[in-house]
């Protein structure tokens, strides 16, 4: 017993920073008062207070964040588990703009309804508390931790539309691709500790600058691999993207704009420290392979886009190139690329929201649900709805007065920069190829009446939330169309006054000194 | 630094938004008065150019420090007309379509609008990364105009057109990039502006694919021989106001790149595709003045005869020869004037023939309109380049340019202007004389487009009368951007 006392006193707990943990303490603390406060049997309690409760804890987060921001490179907490830096609070942002977002789009879907409100929110805030570990994980530990605790809640999230059998499907395909990925990526993640003996970031980058390890050990490489592979199946690189088109269909709308948008970044984030940090000296043996990656994605992902009358597929699909796009960035592998990658993460946010709200609303209202043909002259029925689609599909292709267009604009320049200049061509002729499946939504809204030339799917027949009434329209709109537009407002304004973004992008790098 | 070219650029699209949130019926005259006070504006400017002065009324901002793009405007010689011609073609197309019927007017034109000023930024743009901001955000109003209010299959044309143009800047785009990121000397700042790239030599190497990729950039958009596959669905299904802008200033965007960047910043890469480039400006010429010569659709004939005409002005400006530039420089401005009024004819002989544009269904209007007959003819006789007019004069110029550089060429385009003759008198005689068609009922010209191609008509006689007007202030500038390439001719020869 004494001896247990004795070596008891001589360990050293870690110091813990609370100040810069408090951000996940609001959200895992939200999280857990949401689920209680959920229980509570009132209607208004339950579908006014719970979501108002939901958005306070992120709210909190991101003043927090704001709070703690500090650029400049920062030590790890927590005996290296865990990098507060500007590179994962500057992405958590975008976690926490995306959570807020899904609660506003949330507010009159029947999915919250049908799972409960107290778990859908509580998982919500889960999920975000993974992205935010993971995108501060300096340690191998770390990060499968918060990779676990971001899936999840997300392989629930998608099936929550219970009476829907594609719901149910779209959780279930999620569940077993996701486990596969998450196999992947440990199982890279214990050769990469096998090869270097070290779990932290820090500590492996220095064990490969060092004689200890090569940079292109055998064994070290396929652990690389691995990781790339189970990486890849969360940001849905090709060719481990094929879960991406049914889970984003399947899931409720609001679920799918936030894995479109958040997962995305979050699966990034790791990208950018793993590969960039962690694996840096080896990006000569990396990095041919990942920019190949990259190069068919955005080829796979543009063609897979083309044939698509669902937009929610078509977006899906769309997702799938944004990924290579946005891999460009991190196969550089130097500062200009991470800036580029976390700026094109941001003006990703805001284009896909505007699509995604766009879809929300009108699924709410017509009778095709997702399908194409429920957009048809939408630019007479509903003039804002359809400005705010046609700016993010401008956006999405890379026409100029958008965010995207800089943000495009910016990836090539690195990938040029960084001696990738066939990069940079495949990058815009994947912009070439997904015009025909944009213009197409602007055509079928804009130009009238205009039977789009595909093998003819028997048009869904999906019933309305809000029933076809145009005063029931209205009201079941009202929030979303506000969150179009507002989004739509600021992929213009990133497109002509994108300096704010570049800095906090320049902020963003900045957390990795390594860089060159 | 001045803010009058800021006012020229934004101030249709200021109109055009203004007018998008006034009442259903005052949106069109909003624009009208915003394309006119340009117009205005303009002319003040055409009378202050100091000659021979380089850039003036210069504005340079920085507008994204990170990507080094400045926010950079100014107008020399090279593209004074080129505005001048903008400004007075929005203003004839805007009057016409401002008294005809149109479905959703507001949005109509604050895209006619918004064209305008995209259009504008693109001639007085003085930074590549802006030149391709607005060269790209002109396809916006275009897509729109062409496929919401045009006819036909009018969504596969604008579909095809807009993905043709957009390979095209795309891939300009990536090599203005490259060109950018290699230029910058080591420790150096990225920069797009011009004045600053033609200062940063760059490898030779280099400089030949990015030419290859600018080229083909500005080769569709003109269009030119084997790039102007959208061409024939654009044309048929744009209705008549902007098929006109399409043809008679767009087009010009394009060729204008070449003066205004590619011979400037690259004069390697362009002395060494020069052979290729000729070539196809050579076979734009006979393939398009063929094609114009065969076709039935009155726009077809005027849609090749384009190809035809641009084929002469990329000759003028390869020939490397400061006539042959000054002449391309002439002749974009010539072309210009010509196909505004002409395509804004087509649509009132249209009118008198139930909507037909077919040369078998039409003809023997002139007796019952004699002042649309002699507008037209004064037309049609400057765009075959009747001595006397100003196109004449132009493509003299590009022909001596050529002749000088290299004969076989100069008397292979010499039987354009041949053919030129035959197509446009074809195209007179088959509306305007004849047997009188069957659906043709045959009145004048009315008051609204009168307004609009009288004064494009005493431009046009004005610069056959006094050519030098417009050369004058232009060649000073032309001959500079060839002089640099000169000496570097023959890399393949």
């Amino acid at each position: 017993m004494s001896t247990l006392l004795a070596a008891a006193q001589s360990v050293q707990a870690p110091k813990i920073d609370y100040k810069e943990l408090s951000p996940l303490f609001a959200l895992a603390g939200g999280s857990v008062i949401v689920l209680m406060v959920g229980l509570l049997s009132s209607r208004f309690v339950r579908s006014v207070v719970v979501p108002a409760l939901t958005a306070v804890s992120l709210l909190t987060a991101i003043g927090l964040t704001i709070w703690i921001w500090e650029p400049g490179n920062q030590d790890p907490i927590l005996r290296g588990a865990l990098a507060v830096d500007t590179l994962s609070l500057g992405l958590s942002m975008l976690f926490y703009v995306a959570g807020l977002v899904t609660i506003v789009l949330s507010l009159r879907s029947t999915a919250t309804e049908e799972a409960g409100h107290g778990e859908y929110y509580s998982l919500l805030l889960g999920s975000i508390a993974g992205m935010v570990v993971l995108a501060e994980a300096e340690s191998l530990m770390t990060l499968f931790i918060g990779f676990e605790l971001l899936s999840i809640p997300l392989y629930v999230l998608c099936a929550t539309h219970l009476h829907r059998r594609t719901s149910l499907e779209a959780g279930l395909k999620y569940l077993v691709v996701g486990s596969v990925g998450s196999a992947t990526l440990l199982y890279g993640l214990a050769l990469v500790y096998g090869a270097t003996g070290q779990l932290e970031f820090g500590a492996i980058a220095r064990a490969l600058g060092g004689d200890a390890v090569s940079a292109s050990d055998p064994l070290l490489l396929t652990g690389i691999a691995l990781c790339a592979a189970g990486l890849a199946f969360k940001a849905s690189v090709a060719p481990f993207h094929q879960w991406t088109p049914d889970v984003y269909q399947g899931a409720p709308t609001p679920i799918t704009t936030f894995m479109a948008v958040a997962t995305k970044a979050a699966a990034f984030a790791v990208f950018i420290r793993l590969f960039d940090h962690a694996f840096g000296l080896s990006q000569l043996d990396w990095g041919p392979a990942l920019a190949v990656l990259a190069a068919v994605t955005i080829v796979i992902g543009n063609v897979g886009a083309i044939p698509q009358r669902s937009v929610k597929r078509m977006l899906a699909w769309s997702s799938v190139a944004q990924a290579g796009y946005l891999l460009a960035g991190v196969v550089v592998g130097t500062e200009l690329g991470v800036r580029a990658t976390a700026f094109y993460l941001a003006v990703y946010l805001l284009m896909n929201v505007t699509a995604f709200a766009v879809v929300v609303a009108r699924e709410r209202v017509s009778e095709h649900g997702d399908d194409l043909r429920s957009f048809e002259n939408l630019g007479t029925l509903s003039p804002w709805l359809a400005g705010a689609m046609t700016i993010a599909m401008l956006s999405l292709a890379g026409f100029p007065a958008t965010g995207g267009f800089i943000g495009k604009f910016y990836l090539i320049d690195a990938s040029v920069a960084g001696d990738y200049t066939w990069l940079g061509i495949a990058i815009v002729i994947g912009s070439v190829l997904s015009l025909a499946y944009y213009l197409r939504v602007i055509a079928v809204m804009w130009m009238g009446r205009y039977e789009v030339e595909l093998p003819t799917i028997p048009p869904r027949r999906v019933r309305p939330v809000a029933g076809w009434s145009p005063e029931a329209d209205a009201r079941a709109q009202l929030e979303v169309v506000a969150v179009a537009v507002l989004f739509a407002a600021a992929t213009i304004a990133v497109g002509l006054w994108p300096d704010p973004l570049f800095d906090a992008a320049r902020d963003v790098s900045s957390a990795l000194p390594g860089l060159h | 630094m001045t803010i009058h070219l800021s006012i020229v650029l934004f101030l249709p699209l200021a109109t055009g938004i203004s007018g998008a949130f006034m009442p259903r019926g005052t949106g069109r005259w909003a624009v009208l008065a915003g394309t006119v006070a340009v117009l205005a504006y303009v002319v003040v400017m055409l009378i202050d150019f100091d000659s021979g002065g380089g850039l003036q009324w210069v504005t340079n901002d920085e507008w994204i420090s990170e990507l080094g793009i400045h926010y950079s405007l100014g107008v020399d010689g090279l593209n004074l007309f080129l505005i001048a011609l903008t400004a007075i073609a929005w203003a004839a197309c805007t009057l016409v379509a401002a008294f005809s019927r149109v479905e959703r007017p507001r949005l109509y034109f604050f895209h006619l609008a918004l064209a305008e000023t995209a259009v504008l930024g693109a001639f007085m743009a003085q930074d590549l990364a802006l030149f391709i901001v607005f060269f790209d955000l002109m396809l916006v109003p275009f897509y729109f105009l062409i496929g919401g209010w045009g006819s036909g299959e009018r969504v596969r044309a604008t579909t095809k057109f807009v993905i043709y143009t957009l390979s095209g800047s795309l891939l300009m785009m990536a090599a203005a990039i490259a060109l950018g990121v290699l230029a910058t000397p080591d420790g150096g700042q990225i920069s797009f502006q011009l004045a600053e790239l033609e200062q940063r030599p760059l490898p030779a190497g280099s400089q030949h694919w990015i030419v290859l990729l600018f080229a083909l950039a500005f080769f569709v958009k003109a269009p030119l021989f084997p790039l102007h596959g959208w061409v024939p669905e654009t044309y048929r299904s744009t209705s008549i106001p902007v098929l006109a802008l399409l043809s008679g200033v767009l087009s010009k965007v394009g060729v204008y790149g070449f003066l205004r960047i590619v011979l400037p910043v690259m004069p390697e890469g362009a002395g060494y595709w020069q052979e290729l480039f000729i070539i196809v400006a050579v076979f734009s010429i006979l393939y398009g003045s063929i094609l114009a010569f065969s076709q039935d659709n009155v726009r077809m004939v005027l849609a090749y005869s384009s190809i035809a005409q641009l084929g002469f002005i990329v000759l003028g400006i390869f020939a490397f020869e400061p006539k042959g530039a000054d002449g391309a420089l002439f002749q974009m401005l010539n072309h210009g004037l010509v196909t505004v009024p002409l395509f804004l004819i087509i649509g009132v002989i249209a009118a008198r023939a139930r909507g037909s544009e077919s040369l078998s269904e039409l003809g023997g209007m002139a007796f019952r309109a004699p002042v649309l007959a002699a507008l037209f003819l004064i037309i049609s006789l400057a765009t075959l380049a009747m001595p006397g007019s100003g196109n004449f004069v132009g493509e003299i110029l590009i022909l001596f340019g050529t002749f000088q550089d290299n004969l076989v060429y100069g008397l292979v385009a010499a039987v354009g202007v041949v053919l030129a003759a035959v197509y446009m008198i074809r195209l007179f005689q088959g509306t305007m004389h004849g047997r009188v068609g069957p659906n043709v009922e045959s009145r004048d010209i009315d008051r609204v487009n009168l307004a609009a191609v009288a004064p494009l008509v005493a431009v046009i006689v004005a610069l056959g009368v006094y050519p030098h007007f417009v050369l004058d202030r232009t060649s000073a500038d032309s001959g500079a951007k060839v002089a640099r390439v000169s000496p570097e001719v023959s890399v393949i020869k």
